[in-house]
């Protein structure tokens, strides 16, 4: 099954790359926008057949090395 | 002093660490990242700069997973002095052996030059030689120096007299100016700006002598 892992800045950490964007998207034109956040994605491709398990162990995946828990909070989405 | 310096694929300092050492008196092995355990009798461990790993996922973050690291971190936590530069500071912190994280510099742009550092603390094994107060200059080289982390950690290393180096005009966004920070038992020390590149007249300016002198002395002290 594959997995999808959202790995963004915690909210309260400065985001600068977010912050050019939103720059940028200010001097195209674009006005209105309040904040932008940057963050990565991550997919899986995973052996495991069962749901529960699969998410289990992309969790740890996700606390041992795909995110940074000090600054970083992540979601996980089996499919 | 008996010293190894960790090398990973991408680092690049490695070999300026390793020749400060043994310029201050040190006798230094290279261990490559894939080696499993330390050489015996080993009494201090530099994790040196560089892009371990291409900086892929975070900057040391592949790194602190490998089997080397996995012998660093037991070693500092058996009392081991390790002192992590640039990259290196970036991989203590992703292994814990350090708080808080580096995040990239505010202003996005790698910063390359000289920086006025002040010593905030004497009293480490790799500070003592300096004075307190005193100004050093010391280059810096990074992309991702912003020394992040939340309001209680800042003021534990501030209230335990942890916060080593702080920046006299903060050149990447670092929380409270910090710019190298100790462990809990002070003997391990992560820092941005690189003391190795300021170890010999040619390279314009040896600040950063002090430190690697003050540490073979300790250690062969011990």
């Amino acid at each position: 099954m594959k997995a999808r892992v959202h790995v963004m800045l915690k909210n309260g950490v400065l985001d600068p790359q977010g912050a050019a964007v939103r720059h940028a998207l200010g001097s195209l034109g674009f006005d209105g926008v309040e904040g932008v956040r940057q963050g990565k994605v991550i997919e899986l491709d995973l052996a495991e057949t069962d749901h529960a398990k699969a998410e289990a162990q992309v969790t740890e995946m996700c606390e041992k090395l795909l995110a940074n828990t000090v600054i970083e909070s992540y979601s996980v989405e089996i499919a | 002093m008996r010293a190894a310096v960790v090398v990973f694929p991408g680092s690049n300092c490695d070999r300026d660490l390793a020749v400060a050492l043994k310029e201050a008196g040190a006798d230094v092995q290279m261990v490559w990242h894939k080696d499993t355990s330390l050489p015996e009798g080993i009494d201090f461990v530099g994790v040196p700069g560089g892009f371990s790993f291409g900086d892929y996922l975070r900057c040391g973050a592949i790194a602190a997973q490998s089997p080397i690291c996995r012998s660093v971190v037991d070693f500092a936590n058996k009392g081991g002095y390790v002192f992590g530069v640039c990259n290196g500071f970036q991989i203590l912190a992703e292994t814990g052996l350090l708080p808080g994280a580096l995040l990239r510099n505010a202003g996005l742009k790698y910063i390359c030059r000289q920086v006025p550092l002040t010593v905030q603390t004497t009293d480490s094994a790799f500070t003592q030689n300096y004075t307190q107060g005193q100004s050093i200059t010391v280059p810096i080289a990074h992309h991702d120096g912003n020394y992040n982390a939340d309001a209680d950690t800042v003021a534990r290393l501030q209230g335990e007299d942890r916060v080593a180096f702080t920046y006299g005009d903060n050149p990447n966004g670092s929380v409270a100016d910090i710019a190298g920070i100790l462990s809990e038992n002070r003997r391990v020390l992560g820092m941005m700006p690189h003391p190795e590149r300021a170890a010999d007249e040619n390279h314009g300016g040896t600040d950063g002598t002090a430190l690697f002198r003050a540490l073979v002395d300790t250690v062969v002290s011990a």
